[in-house]
C-alpha cells in the first residue's frame, strides 16, 4: 500500500509541475490548471489510504466547511476583489501549515496537558522543520490577514511607522530563532513552543502594517512565496516529497513576481518591506516649490468625441482608478465604438497597475476585451510616438514623466509608460490630487496633455454617448 | 539513515526550486493574477498532513488542530482552483 502512495504522490507532483507549464499561455491555462486540480485530487485520494487514517468524520467536516467556503468565494467575489481574494488564500495556506506544525508537535506527547512527564521523542531535523513551519506559516497568516484589510479598506493603506519598529522586529525574530533552538534540543519545552506561535503571529502584523496601499502587489507576491514555503516546510516535517516539490514551485512563483513588482517600481524589496516611500511625503513637500506651475488644460466629453472622430490610433493605459470606478465595461464599449470607426485601439499595461500582478488583464478580460490587445510595457512603449491619442483612465505614478528626469522625485528611475511622447494625451482623473507617492505629475502640464475629470465610469460612458451622437 | 533521509528532502527542495523558476518565469504578466490563485490552490497540498492529523484514532488537541487545518487548506483547493478556472474562461482571443 505503501508503494501505491508514494507512486500517486509522483503522479500527482508530475501532474502540478506540467499543470503550471500550461499556464504558461492562455491557450493552454485552462486545461494546466485541470491537470493541477486533478493532482491534488489524486493526493488527497492516497492520503485517505494511509495507514495513519482511523477516522474520517473529522476530516468530512473539515473538508465540508472548507469546500462551502471556498466555493462562496470563488464565485462571489467580483474580479475587482481578485487581490483581497488572493490575499485571503494566501493566509489560509500559511495557516494550515502553522497548524499541522502544532498537530504533529503534539502528537509526540498525545497525552498532554494530562501528562506533562512523558519524554518527547523529536529528531533534531523534524523539530528544526517544526520550528520554521510555525514561524513562516504565522507570518504568513496574520500578515495576510492584514494586507487582505488593507485592500479592502479595513486597515489603513498608509506607511505606518512607529518607534523602533525595526529593531523591535529584529529582535522578535531573534527571540523566536533562540527558542526554537532550545526546543530543538529540548522538545518537551511546550510552553516555548506555544510562545514561538504566539510572537509569528504578532510578526506577521508587525510586518506587513508598514507597507502602503500601492505597494500591496509586493506584498501579495512575497506572501504568496511564504505560503508555499510554509508548504514545502510542513513536507519536511511530515517527510513527504509532494509537499516539498509543491511548495517549493509555489515558492519559486512569488519570488518571480515579486522581483518583477520591484523592478517595475525601481526598487529594491528590502526598500518596500521596510515601509519604502515613507520618506516620500517630505521629499514632495521640499520639490513642491519647484513642482511644474502652468495652465492645466481641460476637456470635455463632446470635444474629445470630436477629436476622437479624426484619428487613426488610440492607446488606452488602465490604472487602480478603473478598477474602483469599476470602468472597465465602459471601456470595453469605448474601445468597440472606436474600433467600428476603422480606429487601431489597444491598452498599454504597467507591470504594476492595480492592486496585484495581472490585475488589470484580468478586469479587462473580464469585459471581455481580448487579451491580444493587452501589451506588456516593453511591448508598446517604443510605439507612443506614433500614436494620435493616448488615454489615461485612473493611472498616474506610472505615466509621471518626472521619473525619466527629475532625480529629486521620489518615484525617479522607475520605468514608465512613455505616454508624453502620443501627439494628445488624455488624462481621465477625479480631481487634480497627486498620485499615491504624494508627488505632483507634471504630465498634467505638457502642452499636448489634455484634462477630462470625472468618475472614470461615468466619464468613459459619456464619451461613447457623445462620439454615437456625431 | 535519518540524516540521508532528510538530505533526500533537501536535495528534491532544491531540485524543484530550479524547475519552479525556469517553468514560471515563462509565464505571460498577462496570466499572472490567475498563476497566483492557481498556486493558492497548489499551496492547498498541505492538507495532505492536516488529513493525517485529523484522522487519528485517538481524539487529541491534534485531532482540533488538524481539522481546522482541513478545513483551511480545503478553502484553498476548491476556492482556488476554482476562481482560478473562473478567471481563465474569460480569456480570448479575437
Amino acid at each position: 500500500m505503501i508503494v501505491v502512495i508514494e507512486i500517486t504522490y509522483l503522479i500527482s507532483s508530475i501532474l502540478f509541475i506540467l499543470g503550471i507549464k500550461n499556464l504558461g499561455s492562455p491557450k493552454t491555462a485552462r486545461k494546466g490548471n485541470l491537470l493541477a486540480a486533478i493532482g491534488m485530487f489524486l493526493a488527497i485520494a492516497a492520503t485517505l489510504l494511509d495507514q495513519q487514517v482511523l477516522t474520517y468524520e473529522w476530516i468530512i467536516i473539515g473538508a465540508l466547511i472548507g469546500s462551502v467556503a471556498g466555493l462562496i468565494m470563488a464565485f462571489k467575489t467580483p474580479m475587482t476583489g481578485m487581490p483581497q481574494m488572493v490575499g485571503m488564500l494566501n493566509g489560509f495556506g500559511g495557516g494550515a501549515s502553522i497548524l499541522v506544525a502544532l498537530s504533529e508537535y503534539f502528537k509526540k506527547n498525545p497525552n498532554y496537558p494530562v501528562d506533562t512527564s512523558a519524554v518527547f521523542n523529536l529528531p533534531i531535523d523534524q523539530g528544526i522543520a517544526i520550528i520554521l513551519s510555525i514561524l513562516i506559516g504565522g507570518v504568513t497568516f496574520t500578515g495576510s490577514m492584514i494586507a487582505f484589510g488593507k485592500l479592502q479598506g479595513l486597515v489603513t493603506g498608509k506607511v505606518v511607522k512607529y518607534p523602533l519598529q525595526h529593531p523591535f522586529n529584529a529582535l522578535l525574530v531573534l527571540v523566536v530563532l533562540a527558542a526554537g533552538a532550545y526546543v530543538v534540543i529540548y522538545p518537551s519545552m511546550m510552553s516555548l513552543v506555544i510562545m514561538i506561535t504566539i510572537i509569528s503571529l504578532v510578526l506577521g502584523v508587525l510586518l506587513v502594517l508598514p507597507i502602503g496601499g500601492a505597494d500591496m502587489p509586493v506584498a501579495i507576491s512575497l506572501l504568496n512565496s511564504y505560503s508555499g514555503i510554509a508548504g514545502s516546510m510542513t513536507g519536511f516535517v511530515l517527510g513527504n516529497n509532494e509537499l516539498i516539490i509543491a511548495g517549493a514551485l509555489v515558492g519559486a512563483s512569488g519570488i518571480i513576481l515579486t522581483n518583477i513588482m520591484c523592478k517595475a517600481m525601481n526598487r529594491s524589496l528590502m526598500n518596500v518591506v521596510l515601509g519604502g516611500w515613507a520618506n516620500a511625503g517630505s521629499t514632495s513637500a521640499a520639490s513642491s516649490t519647484t513642482s511644474p506651475k502652468g495652465d492645466v488644460k481641460s476637456i470635455d466629453a463632446e470635444e474629445l468625441a470630436m477629436l476622437l472622430d479624426s484619428v487613426s490610433s488610440v492607446i488606452i493605459v488602465p490604472g487602480y482608478g478603473m478598477a474602483v470606478g469599476q470602468a472597465q465595461h465602459a471601456v470595453r464599449d469605448l474601445m468597440n465604438i472606436l474600433e467600428k470607426k476603422g480606429i487601431k485601439v489597444r491598452f498599454a499595461i504597467h507591470p504594476v497597475a492595480g492592486r496585484m500582478p495581472g490585475h488589470m488583464n484580468v478586469l479587462l478580460a473580464e469585459a471581455q476585451v481580448p487579451y491580444d490587445k493587452l501589451y506588456a510595457m516593453e511591448d508598446i512603449n517604443d510605439d507612443f510616438n506614433n500614436t494620435d491619442v493616448v488615454i489615461v483612465i485612473g493611472a498616474n505614478d506610472v505615466v509621471n514623466p518626472a521619473a525619466r528626469h527629475d532625480q529629486s522625485s521620489p518615484i525617479f528611475g522607475m520605468p514608465i509608460l512613455n505616454v508624453d511622447y502620443a501627439k494628445t494625451v488624455i488624462i481621465n482623473k477625479r480631481s487634480m490630487n497627486a498620485g499615491y507617492a504624494g508627488i505632483d505629475n507634471e504630465l498634467f502640464f505638457y502642452p499636448n496633455a489634455l484634462m477630462y475629470f470625472g468618475d472614470s465610469k461615468d466619464a468613459m460612458t459619456k464619451l461613447v454617448n457623445e462620439i454615437k451622437n456625431l | 539513515m535519518a540524516e540521508y533521509l532528510f538530505l533526500m528532502h533537501v536535495y528534491v527542495f532544491a531540485l524543484a526550486i530550479f524547475v519552479g523558476f525556469e517553468l514560471i518565469t515563462k509565464v505571460p504578466p498577462t496570466l499572472h493574477t490567475p498563476l497566483m490563485s492557481g498556486s493558492n490552490a497548489i499551496s492547498g497540498i498541505t492538507i495532505v498532513g492536516a488529513i493525517l492529523s485529523a484522522g487519528l484514532e485517538q481524539f487529541t488537541i491534534s485531532t482540533i488542530l488538524g481539522l481546522v487545518a482541513v478545513a483551511f487548506a480545503m478553502i484553498n483547493v476548491v476556492g482556488g482552483f476554482l476562481v482560478t478556472d473562473r478567471m481563465l474562461k474569460m480569456f480570448k482571443k479575437k
